[in-house]
C-alpha cells in the first residue's frame, strides 16, 4: 500500500455503479436585482476508493455543489444519486442514514462549532461508548492523533481557545470518527501548516487505500490536488470546464481557464525569481 | 516598525497561564512585508492580536513595546489605562484583518452598512458615498462585482468574504497591516489580485508594512521580503526571505520546507512524511529547545538549554546545531517512501 499504486490506475471506466453522482444539478440564487447561477447544469461521479479534487475560482460554485451533495441545500433542479439511489429528496431517517454515510468538513472552521461545546463533548456527541472493539474514547484518541492533537490537551477546550488550524484538525478528526462512505472536504486543510497538512493528506490517501473511502477534495491548492487526487474536475463560474485524471488535468491542461490558473501557481523556489526581476 | 521583547498570556481559570507568545521581537522595515509563518497553534494569530493593540481578556499582553512612526507605545494590557493609550492607534496606525473574520459578522447587516460603520467609527463625518466611493475602489482592484456591496456576509463564497475583509481592513489606510490567513481561502488567481493590491498600496505608501500570516509558505516566498518562523510562542528563524528558503538554518524551518507540495510530477509520485510527533503543549513546553523532542538533531544541550538567538548578520536563529555549524543550510532531505 503505497501511495503512487493507487494513483495511477485508470479511473473505474468497468461500469460499476458510482458511490455518490450529480446529475444535470443547477442551483439558482436570488439575489439584489436578480438571481445567479451558482452552480449551472453539473454531472459529476465519484468512483469507490477515489479522490477526485475540485478546482477552480473564488465564488466558481464548489461549496455550493458540496452543500448539495450533502443534502444541506435543496437543488434548483437535477439529482443526487448515492449507490445508485435517488436520493434528492429524501427525509427522516433516511436522511439521517444518508449524513452518517457522508460526512463533510467545511471550508469555515469558525462557524462549525457550537461555542458552548467542549471539543470532547463535540466528538461525543450522538456517538454510543463503543465502536466496534474499541472504546469511544480510544477512538477520539486515534482520530485525534490523525491529526496531531491529544486528546489530553484538546477535549477540555472551548472552540474560542483554540486556533483556527486547530479547529480545523477537530473538524477532520470528528468526520473521520463517523467512519464515513464518503467524505466532503471543502478546503478542509488550508489552515494547517505544511506538515500537519501533508500528514493530514496521508491520513486521506491511507483510508482511501485500505478501506475504500471516497473523497470529494475542494481545494485551492493545486501541490495538495496533485498530491492525493486521482481525478481532478475544474469549475468556472458555475460550470465544469475541464475534468480528467490528475496527471492529464494538472500537467496537459486543455481547456484556457485551467491554463490560466495552473499558469498562477506560485511554487516555493521558482516564485523568488518572478519577483526578483 | 519594531516590537521589542512581547510576551502574551491567556489567563486560565485554573490559575496556569499559557503564554502564547513569548518574548517575541519582530521588525518590519519601511515598505515590506514580513511573512510569519509557523506551526499551526503556534501563537501567530495572539501575536498578530498582540501587535494590532487589541489583545482582549482572557488574552493579556504582559510585557513589549513597539516603535511605529517615530512613537513609543507600551504594548501592555494589564492597566486599565491602556485600552485608551491604545485606542487611538487601532485600526489607523496598526490594523488586523482577523483569520475567519467575515463569520464573526451579523448576518443581519448589509456589506454596505458595514463598510460605513467601519470608517465612521473613526471619522464620524464619513457620508455614505464616501465610504462607498473607496470600498468599490478597492474593489475593482480585486476584480470584485461591486454588487457585493449591497449583499449579505452569507450570500458569498468563502474567498469572495476574504477579500472583502481585506477590503474592510484596509479602508482607514493603516501604516502597519496584520494580515491573518488573508489568502487561504483564494483560489490562485484572487490571491495574486489581493497580493498585487497590498503591494500597489505599500507602492502608493498608503501602507508603510505588512505583516503577512500564512502557511502557505510558496505565496509567502512569492510577496514577503523577509520570514520569521515561529515554534510553540516563539521565533526561531528570522531573515531575508531568499536566505531562509534556500539556506535553511533551523530544523524547524527545513523540514516545514521539506513539507511543502508544489505541483509537480515529482510531488505525484513520492510519499512525504509530516515531521514526527505532535506540536507541543503551550501551557507546558518541552525544556531547552522547544522543538528538541521532535529534532533529528538534537543533542543533549537541546533538552537542557534553551539556544540563544544567533545574529548572522542578516540572519537570526535560535538553535545549538546551527551555532556548531556556522553558514550552513540544515540537511535535512525531504523523507519519501
Ligand atoms: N446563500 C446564498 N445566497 C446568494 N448567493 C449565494 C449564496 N451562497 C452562495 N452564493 C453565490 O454563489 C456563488 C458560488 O458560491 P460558492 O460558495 O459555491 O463558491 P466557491 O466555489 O465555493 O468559492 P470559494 O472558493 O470562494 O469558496 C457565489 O457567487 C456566491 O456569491
Ligand atoms: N482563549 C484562549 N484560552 C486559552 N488558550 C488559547 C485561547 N485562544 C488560543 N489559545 C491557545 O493559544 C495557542 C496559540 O493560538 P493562536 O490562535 O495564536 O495560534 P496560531 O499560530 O494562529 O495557529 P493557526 O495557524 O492554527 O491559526 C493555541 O495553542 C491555542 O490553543
Ligand atoms: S536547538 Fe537542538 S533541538 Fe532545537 S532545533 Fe536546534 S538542534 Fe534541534
Ligand atoms: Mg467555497
Ligand atoms: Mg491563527
Amino acid at each position: 500500500m503505497t501511495a503512487t499504486s493507487s494513483q495511477n490506475e485508470a479511473v473505474a471506466s468497468d461500469g460499476s455503479v458510482p458511490v455518490l453522482s450529480a446529475v444535470n444539478v443547477v442551483k439558482e440564487f436570488k439575489v439584489a436585482g436578480g438571481h445567479i447561477t451558482a452552480v449551472d447544469n453539473v454531472s459529476v461521479d465519484f468512483h469507490a476508493g477515489k479522490v477526485l479534487a475540485v478546482v477552480g475560482e473564488s465564488g466558481s460554485g464548489k461549496s455550493t455543489l458540496a452543500r448539495m451533495l450533502l443534502r444541506l441545500m435543496p437543488v434548483t433542479s437535477g439529482t443526487i444519486k448515492y449507490l445508485g439511489k435517488d436520493v434528492t429528496n429524501i427525509k427522516g431517517s433516511e436522511l439521517r442514514a444518508y449524513w452518517r454515510d457522508v460526512q463533510a468538513v467545511f471550508q469555515d472552521p469558525f462557524s462549525s462549532f457550537n461555542q458552548f461545546f467542549t471539543v470532547g463533548q463535540t466528538l461525543r456527541r450522538r456517538m454510543s461508548a463503543k465502536q466496534g472493539d474499541e472504546s469511544l474514547d480510544e477512538l477520539i484518541e486515534r482520530c485525534l492523533s490523525y491529526v496531531g492533537l491529544k486528546s489530553r490537551d484538546a477535549v477540555n477546550k472551548f472552540p474560542h481557545q483554540l486556533s483556527g488550524g486547530q479547529r480545523q484538525r477537530v473538524m477532520i478528526a470528528r468526520a473521520l470518527m463517523m467512519n464515513p462512505k464518503v467524505l466532503l472536504a471543502d478546503e478542509a486543510t488550508s489552515m494547517l501548516d505544511a506538515s500537519l497538512r501533508v500528514s493530514a493528506l496521508n491520513v486521506l490517501q491511507d483510508l482511501r487505500d485500505r478501506l475504500g473511502l471516497t473523497v470529494l477534495f475542494i481545494t485551492h491548492d493545486i501541490g495538495q490536488a496533485c498530491y492525493l487526487a486521482d481525478e481532478v474536475v475544474v469549475m468556472e463560474n458555475g460550470l465544469v470546464v475541464e475534468r480528467g485524471l490528475t496527471d492529464d488535468v494538472i500537467f496537459n491542461p486543455q481547456n484556457a481557464y485551467t491554463k490560466r490558473l495552473l499558469a498562477d501557481v506560485p511554487d516555493l523556489k521558482g516564485s523568488l525569481k518572478s519577483r526578483n526581476n | 516598525m519594531r516590537a521589542s521583547n512581547v510576551t502574551a498570556v491567556y489567563a486560565a481559570d485554573s490559575g496556569q497561564d499559557v503564554p502564547a507568545v513569548d518574548n517575541v521581537t519582530l521588525e518590519v522595515p519601511e515598505g515590506q512585508i514580513v511573512g510569519l509563518a509557523g506551526e499551526s497553534g503556534c501563537g501567530k494569530t495572539t501575536l498578530g492580536n498582540a501587535l494590532a493593540l487589541i489583545a482582549n481578556p482572557p488574552l493579556y499582553t504582559i510585557a513589549g513595546s513597539m516603535e511605529i512612526d517615530g512613537q513609543v507605545i507600551d504594548m501592555t494590557t494589564l492597566s486599565r489605562e491602556s485600552n485608551n493609550l491604545h485606542r487611538p492607534y487601532r485600526g489607523a496606525t496598526v490594523s488586523l484583518l482577523p483569520q475567519g473574520a467575515m463569520n464573526a459578522i451579523s448576518p443581519t447587516l448589509r456589506i454596505r452598512d458595514l463598510v460605513h460603520d467601519v470608517m465612521a467609527a473613526h471619522d464620524k463625518n464619513v457620508t455614505k458615498a464616501e465610504a462607498m466611493d473607496r470600498a468599490s475602489d478597492r474593489l475593482k482592484m480585486l476584480s470584485m462585482p461591486t454588487r457585493v456591496l449591497d449583499q449579505y456576509a452569507h450570500q458569498l463564497s468563502g474567498g469572495m468574504k476574504q477579500r472583502m475583509v481585506t477590503v474592510i481592513s484596509t479602508l482607514l489606510d493603516p501604516k502597519l497591516l496584520i494580515a491573518d490567513e488573508p489568502t487561504s481561502a483564494l483560489d490562485v488567481s484572487s490571491q495574486k489580485q489581493l497580493i498585487e493590491m497590498l503591494l500597489q498600496m505599500i507602492e502608493m505608501r498608503i501602507m508603510r508594512g505588512v505583516i503577512f500570516i500564512t502557511h502557505d509558505l510558496p505565496v509567502l516566498s512569492m510577496v514577503t521580503d523577509r520570514l520569521a518562523i515561529m515554534y510553540a510562542g516563539k521565533i526561531v528563524e528570522n531573515g531575508r526571505t531568499e536566505d531562509l528558503v534556500h539556506t535553511a538554518r533551523h530544523p524547524y524551518t527545513a523540514a516545514l520546507l521539506n513539507a511543502v507540495l508544489d505541483p509537480t510530477e515529482e510531488t505525484r509520485h513520492k510519499h512525504v512524511l509530516g515531521i514526527p510527533g505532535s506540536p507541543p503543549s503551550l501551557a507546558n513546553p518541552p525544556s531547552g529547545c522547544r522543538f528538541h523532542p521532535r529534532c533529528p538533531f538534537a543533542m543533549s544541550e537541546c533538552v537542557t538549554k534553551e539556544p540563544a538567538f544567533l545574529d548572522e548578520g542578516n540572519h537570526q536563529v535560535a538553535c545549538w546545531w546551527a551555532e556548531k555549524n556556522p553558514g550552513v543550510r540544515v540537511p535535512l532531505e525531504v523523507t519519501t517512501v
